[in-house]
């Protein structure tokens, strides 16, 4: 036997045809790679929309680069991806390792907490609105005053009102991750360990979360570069005020590209933004080691 | 996972990439939308605002339709802040209706000067009875460098101060002429646990009221002129810092109702706060009269609705009579529309337009349409007291100033609102605030 046809052997057992994935790499190339070049190219430009696309070399980025609410957005976007994750992830996690058990009113709860993920995002942000209007909202309307807050207008308190409503809408569904990871945990783990003496926290910090160990990679991965891509809930909410206090980079480059018709400036943040995004999902891929096929079992 | 993860990375960057996928697919919503009437592909198509004025537009459209079967009009509804994002969007790429709605201005000089709006001037000299059915003052912001581009098309909307008079009676207040007595009338309504002055101040815009009208009063109209004409430095006039301390003097006193940076315009919860007699007055556009009118009908049917002009200020040197505000709406035609989609819209703009039942129903809906020798008409409507008043303010102003942000360019506009919003927020100062406006002349 030669080792071509060897080779090619091997390349029918490792699976089906690599043409399975044209049509969506196809999809991918059109809307992500393409425009992603589109952008860079537009970043050397100024474009109002309107007219002429005129070659402006690095006038836009000296403009955003300088410009300090640039700044300020990329400021706002770290304090929301830290607060997002410092929030979501823990909640998410007890969750998903509540839901798990087999119990059928935790199977009940499950659906329950699933709801918010089903809403989209605008309606989320028009339903706090409303429920948050310091006049006609909750607070007004229950007549409970520690509620009738100016939760969206103060500067200092908006930050973790959206927070808290980007929490309400997606720890839902790491919550559906965290519960699947624990679910795949063989249960003679749990077993073993109860034979052992092992309390029902000790077996969470020493069964649990090290099993676990590529799904909170997973989980977390979401939430930090998702947290880039916070715009439709902020833009509904608050559209990223009061002042420039929730003005989020992907929302600062909306409005730099369709409200101020500045495409060349929005281009030039929309090439930040995913050079930020690729980079925090490569060091977080990093994180999690780089031997990926490593057993998660060892020792069982 | 991963695909997903990028999806989310690169879906961030296809935002940004504005041109052709995006303006297509915003293209092709417009043409699912809610269809008017029936229409032919060579139809002229029309993209319209909801809100007060919908009715009635849809109304002379449907006439028009069914009286001009060989030249109809389709017509499409949107939403004020997702319209002017659309349009825009959509002519870039060659995807506009033959009608462009606008509001003269900045907007208006881009489109003229990218080539997307046709000149109107010869079709007016054509036509004089078009020209001779507006109120001069109104018709002139269609004007740009010397020719028509876009003609006036519904009401006008000046910029009034409504209050209700049932809070003022409860106090024993009257509405404030001068700078000076509204100061006075801040405490004496939060005594009375009523806030002063209702504002919408997530939407922003409504700030913008506050200072344009001091601005008009402390330095009269050529300040903002010079702005608008990107004159260097011509945010330092003094009437701009002068009328942005006095916006924070009368933040700092509690003029504005509580968390006034969080209420929205676009909900109208600005304006409830004041016929629920939360608040007690409120700077806003002609314009809210039509939605209280409806929202709040035993209230302005019961004559509790007061209105009057922005207070003088001492020592200034604006005309009192002088306005600000949005003098209409226009209709700009596409350049890039087909002869026969052409040729139906201006037919509709000079026959279909202000024709004496679509007068009519403007004013039936509470607004002052911007034509001429209406006043027995307006005199015969239920809303008399107000349509009179606003028609006598709009025809006898010396000056009517557009509004600020449709006036500069969409970059200074925005820049502007956000920093006036932190201004009522106490975030910068006014000197901060003319700095900053100062760099963006130009833009």
């Amino acid at each position: 036997m030669s080792t071509t046809s060897g080779s090619s052997r091997r390349a029918l057992k490792t699976g089906p045809s690599g043409w399975l994935a044209a049509p969506a790499l196809a999809f991918f190339v059109l809307f992500a790679i393409i425009p992603l070049f589109g952008v860079l190219f537009l970043s050397f430009t100024s474009w109002d929309g309107l007219g002429e696309i005129k070659l402006d070399g690095l006038s836009s980025w000296t403009t955003v680069l300088t410009d300090p609410v640039t700044g300020n957005a990329l400021l706002v976007t770290a304090k929301i991806m830290f607060f997002s994750f410092i929030v979501q992830a823990p909640i998410s996690l007890l969750l998903g390792v509540f839901t798990a058990a087999g119990q059928k009113y935790r199977a009940a709860l499950a659906v329950l907490y699933f709801v918010p993920l089903l809403l989209s995002s605008a309606a989320v942000a028009i339903a706090f609105k409303a429920l948050l209007d310091p006049n006609f909202g909750l607070g007004a309307g229950l007549g409970l005053p520690f509620l009738a807050r100016d939760w969206l207008g103060d500067s200092d308190l908006v930050l973790f009102v959206v927070v808290f409503v980007i929490a309400w809408q997606f720890v839902p569904f790491h919550t559906l991750i965290y519960q699947g990871g624990v679910r795949q945990i063989p249960a003679s783990l749990y077993e073993a360990a109860q034979i052992d003496g092992a309390g029902r926290v000790q077996q969470f910090f020493n069964i649990t979360l090290p099993q676990m160990k590529y799904t909170i990679i997973t989980s977390s991965t979401l939430m930090v570069v998702g947290s880039l891509a916070y715009f439709d809930l902020v833009f509904v909410l608050t559209g990223g005020g009061p002042g420039y206090a929730t003005r989020l980079l992907p929302l600062h480059m909306y409005l730099t590209g369709f409200k101020a018709n500045d495409m060349g400036a929005a281009s030039a943040l929309g090439v930040m933004l995913v050079v930020i995004g690729l980079a925090l999902a490569l060091l977080l891929q990093r994180l999690g080691g780089k031997n990926r096929n490593a057993s998660q079992m060892e020792g069982a | 996972m991963e695909p997903q993860m990028k999806n989310r990375t690169f879906r961030s960057a296809a935002i940004a990439f504005s041109a052709a996928a995006i303006s297509i697919s915003l293209a092709a919503c417009g043409s699912s939308g809610p269809a008017g009437t029936a229409a032919s592909a060579d139809s002229a198509s029309m993209w319209g605002l909801t809100g007060g004025n919908q009715p009635v537009l849809q109304k002379s459209v449907t006439d028009w339709n069914s009286a001009h079967p060989d030249s109809t009009i389709k017509l499409d509804f949107f939403a004020n802040d997702a319209y002017k994002t659309k349009v825009r969007t959509a002519v870039g790429a060659g995807q506009g209706p033959t009608f462009i709605y606008g509001w003269g201005g900045g907007v208006l000089k881009s489109y003229v000067d990218a080539g997307q709006v046709d000149d109107l001037s010869g079709y007016l000299k054509d036509n004089p009875d078009v020209k001779d059915r507006y109120l001069p003052a109104v018709l002139k912001n269609g004007v740009i460098d010397g020719k028509t581009y876009a003609l006036p098309n519904n009401n006008v909307q000046p910029v009034v101060l409504y209050f209700n008079k049932d809070v003022f009676a409860k106090v024993g207040a009257e509405a404030p002429k001068t700078w000076d007595e509204l100061m006075t009338l801040v405490p004496k309504f939060k005594d009375a646990g009523i806030a002063p002055f209702s504002l919408g101040g997530q939407s922003r815009w409504p700030d913008l009221m506050w200072l344009e009208y001091l601005v008009e009063r402390i330095g009269g109209p050529e300040v903002f002129a010079n702005i608008a004409a990107n004159k260097p430095n011509a945010w330092s006039d003094p009437a701009v810092t002068e009328s942005l301390t006095k916006i924070q003097q009368l933040v700092d006193a509690g003029g504005f109702a509580n968390g006034f940076s969080s209420i929205a315009a676009d909900s109208n919860a600005d304006q409830a706060l004041m016929y629920t007699g939360k608040a007690a007055m409120i700077l806003q556009g002609g314009w809210i009269y039509q939605s209280m009118k409806k929202d709040a009908a035993d209230f302005v049917k019961g004559g509790k609705l007061g209105f009057t002009t922005f207070p003088t200020v001492s020592g200034g040197k604006g005309d009192p009579a002088n306005v600000v505000g949005n003098p209409s709406n226009f209709w700009s035609v596409s350049a890039k529309a087909t002869e026969g989609q052409k040729k139906a819209a201006l037919e509709y703009v000079k026959n279909g337009m202000f024709s004496d039942s679509n007068i009519q129903g403007l004013i039936d809906s509470g607004a002052v349409p911007v034509v001429k020798g209406i006043e027995s008409k307006l005199a015969a409507s239920p809303d008399k007291d107000f349509l009179s008043y606003v028609y006598g303010m709009a025809k006898n102003a010396p000056s009517f100033t557009l509004s600020w942000d449709q006036a500069l360019s969409p970059a200074q506009g925005d820049a502007m609102l956000a920093n006036l919003d932190q201004i009522f927020l106490k975030k910068i100062t006014p000197e901060q605030f003319v700095d900053t406006m100062n760099a963006t002349i130009g833009k």
